[in-house]
């Protein structure tokens, strides 16, 4: 039995089909209230993992938690208490915003306020809409309120802002950030390095089907011995690139030399890797 | 957690509330069967004999276009937009959905039944039904055994697109060799079989049975009733063998 503080608990998790292995033992634990992120390249076994956690797939071997149900069997009462955006999904065209959302609150035994949720995803003018009429953000954010509808503990996002403009990818991400205010627990998957950063407060990064690293996005950044990166012009406008732990003691020498020839230090800049530096050399093809 | 009988009411509602919202697509549902019944009934008015025929012909082919046609187009429709897997992702019971799917297609049926007992009586002075009890039991088979083998067929349809040729394909010469539109008793002997072996031919000879006078009573139709039930075991088997609540993967 998991803990009441944890949310989902996967160990040693395998999904085949056919001959193809998609997931290969993978292990991870979200608790309560926190927004975990899966990042990886497409394929790399995101959507099947989560598909066995949603209840959509049967796992190959292993053992899964969520909420302290395994999902398998898809207990009702486990439904009731998650929240699903799938990568792509439809919804009957002729009906309006509010009516498909006043409908689908029904399914749950304790739903939010229809308009409370208009109003979270930002869908108020579009509530007596068609969805047919809906512009593509719109519908995902339409996909977003159908699955906060029943009020659920655990939300899974997967790829939620694919095919947003920036200004629209921000707004979700704001939305999906008043989630964790509202004490919800969020799995979040995406391709998206800056989405993971933004939004994740722990991110696996993920590929050929097992996690290659964990952590917070500012530990996988600077975690596991990485230096500062400090880059300048020379004298003869050559750009030269410098890792070291000790950055004071360097950048000291540096400046002074330049002081001292009288010239200035062009194109300084003091860097540590960022996550997408990790994520990079992590996924790199061999 | 909410009662499965109270959403399957709210189900049902649901999806009327839908069909009703696609006004044209309402109302052609309905015309069609008029548009055959007014017709054929304007090209063998006087024939009495005839329009015993075309009565029954036009009822069977609502049955079939109500439950068979429509389920399957609506459930291809529905697994690939993706709304059935959002659906199954919710607590609402899955047999809860897909009974009120199952309810609306029946409630078009009876209506389309209604609009065509209703127009035999006032424009070909057939008679209210002459056996009632014949007509329920078969629009009840033929609803349960249609509705059951168009789910089936839902499955062999592999996208959206291909939908209109596939149901087609089965629709229009099913409703061609059982005698819609005339006598089986004039077609060539093979065919005749052939369309004596499918569900829709048993259905209108027991419907006519209903609406007919002088076709004898439900004992008379027992062996059409026997091919609607076989019919109906088949579509049970490859309803629940091949159904997929996911669209197709390449």
């Amino acid at each position: 039995m998991a803990s009441t503080e944890t949310a989902i608990e996967v160990s040693d998790l395998r999904k085949s089909y056919g001959d193809l292995e998609a997931v290969r033992g993978i292990e991870f634990r979200v608790q309560r209230g926190e927004i975990y992120g899966l990042l990886g390249p497409n394929g790399a076994g995101k959507t099947s993992t989560v598909e066995i956690l949603e209840g959509y797939r049967q796992r190959t071997s292993g053992t899964v938690s969520v909420l302290g149900f395994d999902p398998n069997q898809r207990p009702r009462e486990l439904r009731a208490r998650v929240g699903i955006v799938l990568q792509s999904s439809g919804i009957y065209s002729h009906v309006k915003v509010a009516e498909v959302l006043a409908h689908f609150a029904q399914f749950y035994p304790h739903p939010r306020d229809v308009n409370e949720v208009i109003q979270l995803t930002g869908l108020t003018e579009k509530r007596d809409e068609r969805t047919r009429h809906l512009s593509g953000g719109q519908r995902r954010r339409l996909d977003l309120a159908l699955a906060l509808i029943g009020d659920p503990e655990l939300i899974f996002l997967d790829e939620p802002t694919t095919g947003f403009d920036p200004a629209a990818r921000r707004s979700a991400w704001q939305t999906i950030r008043s989630l964790r205010d509202l004490g919800k627990t969020v799995l979040l998957t995406t391709h998206y390095l800056d989405e993971a950063q933004a939004l994740a407060d722990r991110v696996a990064i993920i590929k050929g089907g097992r996690i290659l690293a964990e952590g917070s996005p500012a530990e996988l950044g600077v975690g596991g011995g990485s230096r500062y990166r400090v880059a300048y012009a020379n004298g003869d406008g050559e750009a030269v690139v410098v890792e070291t732990d000790n950055p004071t003691t360097l950048l000291h020498e540096l400046t002074g030399a330049a002081l001292g020839r009288g010239e200035e230090l062009r194109s300084l800049s003091v860097t540590r890797p960022s996550l997408e530096d990790v994520y990079l050399e992590l996924t790199a093809d061999a | 957690m909410p009662s499965t009988v109270g959403l399957l009411w709210r189900q049902y509602r649901f999806e009327r509330h839908l069909f009703w919202r696609n006004p044209s697509a309402a109302f052609f549902n309905f015309l069609l069967p008029l548009i055959f019944l007014a017709l054929f009934g304007a090209i063998v008015y006087h024939h009495q004999g005839e329009l015993d025929v075309i009565v029954p012909g036009i009822a069977g082919m609502s049955v079939m276009s109500t439950t068979f046609t429509a389920l399957a187009y609506n459930l291809t429709f529905l697994r690939e937009q993706g709304v059935l897997k959002r659906i199954r992702g919710t607590p609402l019971p899955s047999g809860v959905y897909l009974g009120g799917l199952a309810l609306n297609a029946v409630t078009n049926t009876a209506i389309q039944i209604a609009i065509v007992v209703l127009a035999g009586r006032l424009i070909f002075n057939l008679g209210w039904p002459p056996q009632p009890i014949t007509l329920v039991v078969f629009v009840l088979a033929g609803v349960a055994s249609f509705a059951l083998l168009g789910v089936a067929l839902s499955h062999a349809i592999p996208n959206f697109e291909s939908a209109p040729a596939v149901i087609n394909g089965v629709f229009v010469p099913v409703i061609l060799v059982s005698g819609v539109f005339f006598d089986v008793k004039h077609v060539p002997g093979f065919l005749r079989d052939i369309a004596q072996a499918l569900p829709l031919e048993p259905l209108i000879n027991g419907l006519g049975g209903g609406l007919v006078a002088a076709r004898g009573d439900l004992s008379h139709h027992l062996t059409a009733l026997a091919v609607i039930g076989v019919w109906g075991l088949v579509g049970v088997v490859l309803a629940i063998r091949g159904f997929s609540w996911e669209a197709h993967r390449n």
